[in-house]
This record gives structure tokens, C-alpha cells and sequence, in this order.
């Protein structure tokens, strides 16, 4: 039984998505001015789609939590962006992009979308560079390029250490000249809430102003979720502080499924955990690897007498260091991708290897580098996270290896797509990090901008049309309708409760205590017994939530506790999702290990027989355990291999 | 660590605020500032009190939400980094720290620490873009930029817009914000074909929304936490010259024809 249809054009991979457009339908521009569309999120994806759409003609609604569009978390990214441009001459293509995607996702990609990105990938620098992206440049003027990792050409696009910054902020330029040309509002400092379905179709939102607390509609005749990934399920990780599921959550309450809640990205260069009163974690970038060299030392000896400080990471002499990648993977050495190298850190420090005060960290040593390419070098490469590292941990690493730890980053898994990237609600789409479709169950780095950017700029504002198409002779919505005010009722009923509960503990609190059973059993390595484990632990958190939660102040009133405690609710329900879906999975793939499936040297082995599928998870009820769904991978073009870096 | 905090708490835009004193302890001088008070928020909520309203998001340096005035000092002590990123071993122990919102006509409060900042992107909607439509656009390598050019506009490209440079002077005036969006657009070909127009729409702007005039005190340089130079708000101020003339001229030429 399926319900999940990708409806992946015909013919062969590399015309597909010319044929599509070629083939899809049309809105004429007198029509796109009667039809409106709600998009919410302002990142990468958001941004560029509602830009994009307001330049086509369409009357489009933005909503962001934050007080700009231009803070969403899409700025945090510091390392770059790939394209298929093969400027450098060292061999790259659309087809290689393609395929590095596919196997970087360890096989659990769709053949067709990831094509598609690859494809338009081009496309996008050519327009950032339009509005005035920065791009870091060679002496003669032109674009400079460079490996990322572990990539073997050299295809990401970077403007220094903040890509994702400059990125963000061409998108919110051409969407501020949309606002500006009256074709696109701005809803800020709103949280979204609920969708709503009118006769099947998503035909609006719930918001929250998060000054006034007014809860209010929104119609549409299409609906975008940009919200981001759901990282934060997990207390600590590098997403911003407001980052959260609630809007795609809401959807899926809805009936759009959620696919392979599971897939996380735990990324590889974190800076370690400092204590209890740990807030966030602070990611530095993954370009580090390609000069630094990550160690712990060989010998416990040295372990105890650094802990105890009574020598420097310096004294321990060359034959000392288990430089452990080099060691397990000399093909590709420090630049494995980014599930390998944090399962190797906690491989070296669940034996005891650990460096720092907590034995929770390995080093990330520029030594080597700084004496082959110089102090000048390694600081116009590196100096502006050589800055952030010193100015959080207060030592530089010029002197002494930084040290990092995995950390939880990005999340693959998402609502489930097809090829228009509309979800299993007709007229809802799903774009950027909080659908599942590109990158199976691992990124690779520097792909993330690239998608949310493909999807926004080239891919979405052709698919909405072929289905708004159909679209043009319904008229505006009313809010007043029924199907609104029972959504807006619910919501308002539900914030009355949570604030009414009168319980004794914080929001942070139960967020805490869910981050650690996340972290515990759903987080690097995953295990039956751990999983039924987390299941329990949830659960039970769960009801002791649902029971009450402690938040000051009133509803109508801006009120932080009442905005985190309705995100910490979905993030608990979240969490068991990921769970039930890391059991039924019973093969290691990309960012999901199993301990019970590696290979006798401890890779992830995978199960293409039983597991070439799309976990599809349909809500069927607060107390019922959600449906699966297969969407069977067809790859027609990729041979599946065991991944190997050695 | 044990510190005094000295807090504006101000329920919303039309109520008045007042200081209010805390007291925080067991701080780790490891925790961010921001950690320091999260601890202060879980023990007023524990107590029944009000937790603060303070503007936050990223916590890493560079979503530019944060908005702290810390000792008479936007961002605090530390030059170079937002308030996210300073830590509590920048302090000494036992020490009274004062913590107010940023204080500008254009930027009013909405509770506590957490001010209105939309007067930004008003600005950026006068025309802090380039009019490109999503597609139709030349091949990225088609036009080449010199590198010095490319980095002069990164870096004023770098703003992250927290609006420090407004809170820092004594006028309350936006011209660094503005000269660095002007600087970093008009110093790339891209950017070039409309520097006339823009330079000329956003300052318009920026006056109706109620900033003051440039200080000349280079406070705004100073207190920047990603270093945005002052060389920018001349750039604009030439540019704007050169536009206001350019404009009167063109006045002229089409009145006598």
C-alpha cells in the first residue's frame, strides 16, 4: 500500500526537468495578480521563493518569527555553496554533482530531484552574482573556487567564512524590492501555528503575533512551508535559538507526511559542549578540515596528563598522536564526509581517547599547516574562525589545537515531497531544509545553500504554477469561514491550556531533558534496545508535559515561554516520530547507524534489498502510532555501491 | 561568578519603564552572556516572577538579532563581537552590570530589551537592492570584478545590520548602516547602474523614519561589532552630493527644453 507517488517525469534523467517545464502549465499574468500565496520562513528558500513568485505577479504573504527576514538561520552557514560550473577545468558536470549528491546521501536520494539541482545549480551563482553577492574572487576578476568537503573538484562558490550571510542577504534584497513593489507583505515576528485545509486543499494558515499575541488568518491559494529544519529537537545544536518544526508539524497533523524523520546530520566540527548553563552549540566550519589535522593521543597516559594539565598538546610527540582518520582512511584522510568523521570522534572518545576537561573533544591542529603554507595564509583562509573560536573558548588555535566535537546541524529528513515539491496536501509545498527531497540520509557540505536556492529561485516558482493553473477561478477565501475559525479556535484553546496547566517545571526544562534522550539513543549510534528505551522515555515525557508546564505571563502579550513552550510541545511529538522511524530502519545508512548493522571494520552497512525507500510517515491520532509508507527508489542511472573512503 | 544586574523592564511600547535590580550567582565565566541570562529567566520563572525580554536568535555572531546596551556600551566591553558572543570572564566577578535597550527615536521598544527595528528595512526597501529579476541574468564570469573592488564591497557587505551604529551615536543616525549598503552595491558593476538613484532613495528614507544626522564622532565605527569603517559613510556622502547634483541639473536641462 503507497500513497506516495513522486510523479517523476519520463524519459531519460537529463531532460526531465526541461521536459517538465516544456510541458507544465501556465498562468497568465492578468490571473497570477487574483492569486495568493503564503510562504513562511524567510531563509534561503523562503526568501528567493517568495521573491520570485512576487516578481512573476503573484499577491504573496512572507511570515518569519524574526523581527527581519534577514536573520534566518540561512546566514549562520559559513562555508559555501556548489555549483556545476566547472570553471576550475578539473572535470565537473551536472552528472558529477548528481552523482557525488546521491552517493554523499548514501543512496537514500531521488534520482530525478537531485538531477534537477545539479542541473540549476549554474544558475544560481549567475543570479547571486546579479544582485551584488560578494563571491570571493582571483586576481583576475573572475569567481574563485574550492574543494569542500571531501568533494574532488573543486565547486564551491564561498564568500569567506559567511556564504550563507551574503547569500541570505541577496535574497532579502530582491525580496525588500518586492515588498517595496507592493507585490510581496511582510508578516514578521509571527509564529505559525496551524494550517488550514479547506475541502483538501491548503488554502491558509493560524499565526500568532508574537507582540500582541492576536492570533489571525491568512488564506491562500497555495501554501509554502520554509521553516527550516528541526535540529533543535535536540536541545543543544547549532540551529538558531527560535529554529523549530512548528509550522511544518502542524502540516503534518494535517496529513502531510513526514519522511525519514531519522536522517540528522551530525557535523563533524563543533565546538565542544562547556558545561550545564550550554545554550547553543557554534559550528566552525567544515572547511577547516581541508589544512587542519584532526588527533587524539595514542596513549591514555597522555590522555590523564593532559586532562590534568600537566602537559600541552604540544608535548606529545608525533608517533604519540593517533591521527585516526589519516589512520582509517588514507584515500581520503581528514576529508571524509561528514558522517564519517563524527562517528570516528565518538568512536576515539566513547574508548577513552577524548581530549579537553570533560574527555569530550579531539583536536583540530593547524600546526602542520601554518609551517607549510604560512601564518598569512592560514589567516586569510581561516582568520575570521580562528577569531570566533578564541573569542568563545579563549585560546587561539594558532598556538594549541582547537578542539571540536560533533554536533548536531542539519536534518535530511523532512515532509515528504514529490517531484514538484508539493507534500501529500494538494497545494502545500515543502522547500529548502524542511523537506526531505535532496539529500538522502547525509549531506555534503557546502549543498544545503544550493538547494534551499534551487528551490526557491528556479525550481518552485514553475512547479506552483502548473498547479495554480487550475487555480484561477477561485476566487479570494474568506477567513471568516468555518474551516478557519475552527482552526483559529483550536489554537487558541491549545495556548489556553498549555498556559493554564500551571505546572512547576520550565519549557527549558522538559526541551532539556528531551535533548538528552534524543542525543542518548537517537543521536550518532542507534540501537533497538536503545530506541524502545527513548520511545518509553518520551512518552512518558510527553504526558508529564501535556500535564503542565510552567509560563508566566499572559497570551496577549509578547511572551517568549508561551512561544517555546508551544515548539518544545511539537518537538516531544517529533521526537518519538524520529524514533519509531530509526527502528523500523534496520540498516546503517549515511547519518543513521545502527550498531547492530556495520560491517567487521565498523562501517555503516547498508540494506538496499529491504531499505532503497523513503520512510513516509502518515499522524494518525495523539495516541496511535503514525502509518509508514514506502516510496520505493528506483535508481536507474547509479549503480549502489558500499561507500569507502579508505 | 555572582553578578548585580541592573535591567530596563518595560512591559510594552506605550507602558514606562523603570531599572530594575537582580541578582545572579554560580555563573560559569565559560556561559555567554546570554547564558548568564537564561540562568536569571529560570530563576524568575521558578520564583513567579517575569522573565526578561531580550532580543536573541543565532547565537553565534551573525544573525545581528542580539541588541544589548551593556554598561553604556552597545554590545558591551569586547570590541569587535555582538552580544551573543561575549562571555561572562570579559566581567568581574561581583560586579554590577547595567543592561538596557538600544535607545532611538526610530527603533521604539516592544518590551524590556527588545526594540522595533522594521525602520531597517524600510531603508532596505527604498532601494538597498539591485533590480534583477530571478533568471535572464549574464553568465556569473561574463563581467570580471577586481578583487580589491570585490573585497572593499565584502566588507561593507558585512553589516549584519543589529543597528549598534544607531544605539552608539549621540544623534541616533543611521549613516553607517546606510553608507555600508551604499558602498557595497555601488562598488560592484552589478550594483553601479543604479547607485544614483538608490543612494538618493534611501537617505530620503532615512530621514522621514526619524534618524539624526551623522555625528562625526566615528562612534558608530568604534562600537561595530563586524568593524564597519566610516570610509563608507563618506563614500555615500560623495555619492549623494554627486547624485544631489546630477538630479538639479537634469532639472534644469528638462525645464529649459
Amino acid at each position: 500500500m503507497t500513497r506516495l507517488n513522486a510523479g517523476i517525469p519520463e524519459g531519460p534523467l537529463a531532460g526531465k526537468w526541461t521536459a517538465y517545464k516544456s510541458g507544465c502549465k501556465l498562468v497568465n499574468p492578468s490571473n497570477k495578480r487574483k492569486l495568493d500565496i503564503i510562504v513562511i520562513g524567510t531563509g534561503l528558500a523562503g526568501a528567493s521563493a517568495a521573491a520570485s513568485l512576487g516578481e512573476l505577479g503573484y499577491k504573496v504573504k512572507v511570515f518569519c518569527y524574526q523581527d527581519t527576514p534577514r536573520r534566518a538561520h540561512s546566514i549562520a552557514a559559513q562555508g559555501g555553496i556548489n555549483a556545476a560550473k566547472n570553471y576550475p577545468n578539473d572535470g565537473d558536470s551536472a552528472y558529477r554533482l548528481f552523482y557525488d549528491t546521491i552517493k554523499g546521501g548514501d543512496y537514500r536520494a531521488r534520482e530525478a530531484n537531485v538531477y534537477r539541482l545539479a542541473e540549476v545549480s549554474n544558475q544560481i551563482i549567475d543570479l547571486c552574482v546579479a544582485q551584488g553577492v560578494p563571491f570571493a574572487r582571483d586576481y583576475g576578476g573572475l569567481l574563485a573556487n574550492r574543494s569542500f568537503g571531501g568533494a574532488q573538484v573543486s565547486r564551491t562558490f564561498y564568500a569567506r567564512g559567511q556564504t550563507g550571510q551574503q547569500l541570505l542577504l541577496g535574497a532579502y534584497s530582491a525580496l525588500s524590492r518586492q515588498i517595496a513593489a507592493g507585490n510581496v507583505t511582510l508578516f514578521n515576528r509571527r509564529d505559525v501555528l496551524d494550517t488550514v485545509l479547506v475541502d483538501g486543499k491548503a488554502r491558509g494558515i493560524i499565526a500568532r503575533n508574537l507582540v500582541t499575541g492576536e492570533i489571525e488568518r491568512h488564506a491562500a491559494h497555495a501554501v509554502v512551508l520554509a521553516n527550516g529544519g528541526y535540529g533543535n529537537v535536540f536541545f543543544l545544536s547549532t540551529n538558531a535559538m527560535g529554529s523549530n518544526v512548528t509550522p511544518a508539524w502542524s502540516a503534518y497533523k494535517k496529513g502531510a507526511m513526514f519522511a525519514n524523520p531519522s536522517f540528522t546530520q551530525i557535523h563533524p566540527t563543533c565546538i565542544p559542549v562547556h558545561g550545564d548553563a550550554q545554550s547553543k552549540l557554534t559550528l566552525m566550519s567544515e572547511s577547516l578540515r581541508n589544512d587542519g589535522r584532526i588527533w587524539v593521543p595514542a596513549r591514555k597516559k597522555d590522555v590523564e596528563k593532559l586532562r590534568a594539565q600537566s602537559i600541552k598538546p604540544s608535548d606529545i610527540p608525533e608517533g604519540d598522536r593517533d591521527y585516526y582518520l589519516e589512520r582509517r582512511y588514507p584515500a581520503f584522510g581528514n576529508l571524509v564526509p561528514r558522517d564519517v568523521a563524527s562517528r570516528a570522534a565518538k568512536e576515539r572518545c566513547d574508548a577513552g581517547f577524548g581530549v579537553g576537561r570533560t574527555g569530550v573533544a579531539v583536536y583540530l591542529d593547524f600546526a602542520d599547516a601554518i609551517k607549510r603554507k604560512g601564518h598569512d595564509t592560514i589567516d586569510a583562509l581561516y582568520g575570521n574562525l580562528f577569531q570566533m573560536y578564541e573569542q568563545i573558548v579563549a585560546e587561539s588555535p594558532y598556538e594549541t589545537p582547537m578542539m571540536i566535537y560533533p554536533a548536531v546541524h542539519y536534518t535530511m529528513g523532512g515532509l515528504w515531497v514529490d517531484y514538484n515539491l508539493m507534500t501529500t496536501i494538494p497545494g502545500l509545498y515543502a522547500i529548502g531544509e524542511c523537506n526531505f527531497s535532496d539529500h538522502g540520509a547525509n549531506r555534503l557540505g557546502a549543498s544545503a545553500l544550493m538547494q534551499g536556492l534551487a528551490d526557491g529561485y528556479f525550481v518552485l516558482p514553475y512547479t506552483i504554477g502548473n498547479y495554480l493553473a487550475a487555480e484561477i477561478h477561485t476566487p479570494r477565501f474568506d477567513t471568516a469561514a468555518p474551516e478557519f475559525t475552527v482552526a483559529a479556535e483550536a489554537v487558541s484553546d491549545r495556548l489556553n491550556q498549555m498556559k493554564n496547566s500551571g505546572g512547576k517545571e520550565s519549557v527549558d526544562h522538559f526541551h532539556r531533558r528531551l535533548g538528552k534522550i534524543m542525543w542518548e539513543y537517537c543521536g550518532m549510534a542507534r540501537n533497538d534496545a536503545g530506541l524502545t528505551e527513548a520511545l518509553y522515555l518520551i512518552t512518558e515525557l510527553r504526558h508529564e508535559y501535556s500535564r503542565g508546564v510552567r509560563i508566566p505571563g499572559a497570551l496577549d502579550e509578547y511572551n517568549p515561554e508561551l512561544e517555546k513552550a508551544c515548539r518544545v510541545a511539537d518537538f516531544i511529538e517529533l521526537g518519538e516520530l524520529m524514533v519509531r522511524d530509526a527502528q523500523q530502519r534496520k540498516e546503517s545508512c549515511g547519518g543513521h547507524f545502527r550498531e547492530e548493522y556495520q560491517t567487521s571494520e565498523g562501517e555503516a552497512l547498508r540494506n538496499d534489498e529491504k531499505f532503497a525507500f523513503v520512510a513516509g510517515w502518515e499522524y494518525r491520532g495523539r495516541e496511535v502510532a503514525a502509518g509508514l509508507h514506502r516510496e520505493e527508489l528506483q535508481f536507474n542511472e547509479i549503480k549502489l555501491s558500499q561507500r569507502s573512503y579508505k | 561568578m555572582k553578578f548585580t544586574l541592573k535591567i530596563w523592564r518595560q512591559k510594552n511600547v506605550t507602558e514606562k519603564g523603570e531599572m530594575v535590580s537582580y541578582d545572579v550567582s554560580d555563573i560559569s565565566p565559560d556561559s555567554s552572556f546570554f547564558e548568564m541570562l537564561d540562568t536569571l529567566n529560570q530563576q524568575l520563572i521558578m520564583t513567579g516572577g517575569d522573565p526578561v525580554s531580550f532580543d536573541h536568535d543565532c547565537r553565534e555572531g551573525i544573525c545581528g538579532t542580539c541588541s544589548l546596551y551593556i554598561n553604556g556600551r552597545p554590545h558591551g566591553p569586547v570590541k569587535g563581537v555582538t552580544t551573543c558572543q561575549l562571555h561572562m570572564r570579559s566581567f568581574t566577578s561581583g560586579s554590577t552590570i547595567q543592561i538596557e535597550p538600544w535607545r532611538a527615536k526610530a527603533f521604539p521598544v516592544i518590551s524590556d530589551l527588545i526594540v522595533d527595528r522594521s525602520a531597517f528595512d524600510s531603508i532596505i526597501q527604498a532601494g538597498g537592492y539591485v533590480s534583477v529579476n530571478t533568471g535572464g541574468v549574464p553568465d556569473a564570469n561574463t563581467i570580471p570584478v577586481p578583487k580589491e573592488r570585490s573585497d572593499a564591497a565584502f566588507d561593507a557587505a558585512s553589516c549584519i545590520g543589529c543597528g549598534a551604529c544607531v544605539a552608539a551615536c549621540s544623534n541616533a543616525a543611521a549613516m553607517l548602516f546606510i553608507g555600508a549598503k551604499v558602498s557595497h552595491l555601488s562598488q560592484l558593476p552589478q550594483g553601479k547602474v543604479e547607485a544614483t538613484k538608490r543612494v538618493l532613495k534611501m537617505v530620503a528614507r532615512m530621514d522621514e523614519l526619524g534618524f539624526g544626522n551623522c555625528s562625526n564622532t566615528y562612534a558608530c565605527e568604534a562600537e561595530c561589532p563586524k568593524g564597519i569603517s566610516v570610509a563608507n559613510i563618506a563614500r555615500m556622502n560623495r555619492g549623494f552630493i554627486g547624485a544631489k547634483l546630477f538630479s538639479e541639473k537634469e532639472k534644469i536641462i528638462k525645464e529649459s527644453l
